[in-house]
C-alpha cells in the first residue's frame, strides 16, 4: 500500500504538514494525492476509532451470519445492496464457507437487534437463514488494542 | 590499627578510579525523575519486542530450556548466524569455530579488546562515537586514539585523518557504522579505502555493525563483505536494535578461528555463556523476524524524514543520516555550546537531547536527537525546539 495511505490508516488526523515531512514531499502534493484518492473512491471516509465499551450508552453489536439464495443475474449483489441500506447494518462482507453474508449490526438493546433480525432481515426474499451472535467485549479493532500494552517504561538514561 | 590502614575507596584500582563516567549518564542524572520531559536521549528502540519472539521465549521457558549452553552459544543459533552472514554479506563463517554468541555487543567488544591488546597498544577509533569504546579499550590496558570525523564528510572517517594518527604501536582500527550518534553510514568506496588502510598498516579491524539492519538508503556496506579483510576482521553485531531486544542482552562476534578462540577463552571464564532463553529468542528472530524488522525500519525511516525536515526548517543544519535512529544537528548558529543548548532546552522546554561533546570533543557544536520515540512525542518535541530556537536567534 502507498505510504501515504498507511499513514492515514494509522492516524487520519495527521496534518498535511507532518505528512509532507514524513514522506519528504510538499504539502501541495499531499493534498493533491489525498484528493485523488477521495475522487477515485479509495478513501471512503474518516472516522474516529472508539472503544465503545468505555461509553455509558454504547448499545449492543451482533455478528449475523446469513445464508442467501443467489440470483441468476447478479449473484449476491442485489440482496446485499438491499441489506446494506439498513442503517442498523454497520459492516457487511461476502464470505466463503458455511454461510454467505456476514453482517455486523448495531442496536440500542438485545431486543432491538433481535427484532431487526426477525422482522426485517429474515423475511427478506432470498434470505434462507440467519444466525445471530452478540458481541460481549472488544479487545482489538482495526489493528488497535483497546487496552494499551504498556506505557513507555524505558530508562530515561541509557547506556 | 596502623596509619596506612586502607578504607573502601583505596581498594579501587587507580586505572578504574580515573575512568570518567559516561557523559550521557552525567547529563541524564538531571533528567531522571522529572515529569513532562520528552526524552530524545534514549538510545533504545521504542517498539515492543515483536510478539512472535516473545511468544517463543515463553515457550522456551515452559519447555525448560533454562540450562547452560555451549560456551560459544547453541549450535542452532550459530548455524542461523552463519546463514545470516552469508545471506547478508556473502561472508562465510564456520559456525563451529568462527562465531561466538555474547551478552550483547558490549561484551563482544570488551572480549575483542581484551583478547588482542597488550598494554600500550593503540586503537584508532573515530569520534563522535558510542561512549563505551574508549573506556573499554582503557580497561583492556590499550590506548584509545581518537580520529575526528567532520560534518563536511558526513561524519565518515577519511584515510587522510587516519594517517595522521597511525603509529607503529597501532594494533586495531575500530569502526562503528551505521553510527551512533551521527547516523552516518559507509558506502562501498569507504569500506574499500578503510580496508586498504588497515592492510597497509597491518591492523586488525573491529567493526561494530549493530545498527546495520537500520539502514534506510544507499545499501548496507559491511566490512565483512570485503574478502581480503577476512583474516584481520572481528565483526560484531547483535539483536538489540534490529529486533528491539535490548533487555535480552544478545550479541555475537564473527572472526577467524584463532581470534574467536581467544575471545571464547575469556568469555567461558567470565560469562560461561549467553542466556539460554535469549538465545532461543534470537533464533526465532533470525528465522522469522524479517517482517518485523521491515516494519520497524519503515517507521524509523519516516520519522527520520520528519525530524530532519523539522530541524532544518527551524534553522538547525542537519545532514540526512542514512542509518541508525539518531540525527546530529549542528546548533552552532545559536551561538550556544552543546551543553548550554541541551541544558537550556531541558530546563526551558522540557526536551532532553544529548550534547554532542558527550561522544567526543569534535561533537561540540552538535546535538544528538534519537527518533526512537513515538510520533506524538516527536511532533511535540520538534514544536518545542522550534520555539526555543526561534526565541534564541531573534
Amino acid at each position: 500500500m502507498d505510504a501515504l495511505l498507511e499513514l492515514l490508516k494509522k492516524n487520519a488526523r495527521e496534518s498535511d504538514a507532518t505528512l509532507a515531512k514524513l514522506l519528504g514531499i510538499s504539502e501541495q502534493e499531499v493534498r493533491a494525492r489525498i484528493a485523488a484518492y477521495e475522487e477515485e473512491g479509495v478513501i471512503r471516509g474518516y472516522q474516529a476509532l472508539l472503544n465503545t465499551d468505555r461509553l455509558d450508552t454504547c448499545g449492543v453489536k451482533a455478528v449475523i451470519e446469513l445464508r442467501v439464495r443467489p440470483e441468476r443475474e447478479g449473484g449476491f449483489d442485489r440482496v446485499a445492496a438491499r441489506i446494506g441500506k439498513f442503517p442498523q447494518v454497520e459492516s457487511m462482507y461476502l464470505m466463503s464457507g458455511a454461510y454467505d453474508l456476514l453482517l455486523i449490526v448495531k442496536g440500542a438493546s438485545l431486543q432491538e437487534v433481535a427484532n431487526f433480525v426477525s422482522a426485517r432481515l429474515a423475511p427478506l426474499d432470498g434470505v434462507l437463514s440467519t444466525s445471530t451472535h452478540f458481541m460481549l467485549k472488544t479487545y482489538k479493532d482495526q489493528g488497535v488494542l483497546m487496552e494499551s500494552e504498556s506505557h513507555d517504561d524505558r530508562l530515561q538514561v541509557c547506556p | 590499627m596502623t596509619t596506612d590502614s586502607k578504607s573502601a575507596p583505596d581498594f579501587v584500582a587507580p586505572h578504574v578510579r580515573g575512568l570518567p563516567k559516561s557523559g550521557i549518564r552525567d547529563f541524564f542524572d538531571i533528567v531522571v525523575g522529572r515529569k513532562d520531559v520528552i526524552s530524545l536521549g534514549i538510545g533504545e528502540p521504542d517498539f515492543q519486542t515483536p510478539w512472535h519472539i516473545r511468544e517463543r521465549t515463553i515457550e522456551a521457558v515452559e519447555r525448560g530450556a533454562t540450562r547452560y549452553t555451549s560456551n560459544l552459544g547453541t549450535p542452532e543459533l550459530r548455524q542461523a548466524l552463519a546463514a545470516y552472514m552469508r545471506d547478508s554479506f556473502h561472508a562465510e563463517y564456520d559456525w563451529q569455530h568462527e562465531i561466538l554468541v555474547t551478552v550483547g555487543v558490549s561484551e563482544a567488544f570488551d572480549l575483542a579488546m581484551r583478547a588482542v591488546l597488550s598494554p600500550g597498544d593503540e586503537v584508532l577509533y573515530h569520534e563522535p562515537c558510542f561512549v563505551a569504546y574508549a573506556p573499554l579499550i582503557r580497561m583492556a590496558h590499550g590506548v584509545p586514539v581518537a580520529v575526528e570525523t567532520f560534518r563536511r564528510d558526513d561524519f565518515r572517517p577519511t584515510v587522510e585523518e587516519l594517517k595522521k594518527k597511525v603509529t607503529p604501536r597501532t594494533r586495531v582500527l575500530l569502526l562503528s557504522f551505521p553510527n551512533n550518534p551521527t547516523g552516518a553510514t559507509l558506502d562501498r568506496a569507504d569500506t574499500e579505502a578503510l580496508a586498504d588502510f588497515a592492510i597497509r598498516h597491518n591492523l586488525l579491524v573491529v567493526s561494530d555493525e549493530v545498527y546495520s539492519e537500520l539502514t534506510y538508503e544507499g545499501g548496507r556496506h559491511s566490512m565483512a563483505a570485503i574478502p581480503r579483510l577476512r583474516d584481520r576482521l572481528i565483526f560484531l553485531n547483535g539483536f538489540s536494535k534490529a529486533w528491539s531486544m535490548t533487555g535480552f542482552r544478545l550479541g555475537y562476534a564473527c572472526a577467524p578461528a584463532p581470534l574467536t578462540d581467544a575471545m571464547m577463552k575469556i568469555h567461558q571464564f567470565g560469562m560461561m555463556c549467553a542466556s539460554s532463553i535469549s538465545q532461543t529468542a534470537g533464533l526465532e528472530a533470525l528465522r522469522h523476524g524479517d517482517d518485523a524488522i521491515a516494519e520497524m525500519r519503515d517507521a524509523y525511516h519516516l520519522r527520520r524524514n520528519f525530524v530532519v525536515a523539522s530541524l532544518n526548517e527551524m534553522g538547525l543544519d542537519c545532514f540526512m543520516p542514512r542509518g541508525a535512529f539518531y540525527v546530529f544537528p549542528s546548533i552552532q548558529s545559536t551561538g550556544l555550546s552543546s551543553k548550554e543548548f541541551a541544558l537550556r532546552l531541558l530546563n526551558e522546554c522540557n526536551v532532553a537531547c544529548v550534547p554532542g561533546e558527550a561522544f567526543g570533543a569534535c561533537g561540540e557544536g552538535f546535538l544528538r536527537c534519537a527518533y526512537a520515540t513515538g510520533m506524538t512525542q516527536l511532533k511535540e518535541a520538534m514544536e518545542r525546539m522550534g520555539k526555543f530556537v526561534s526565541a534564541l536567534v531573534h
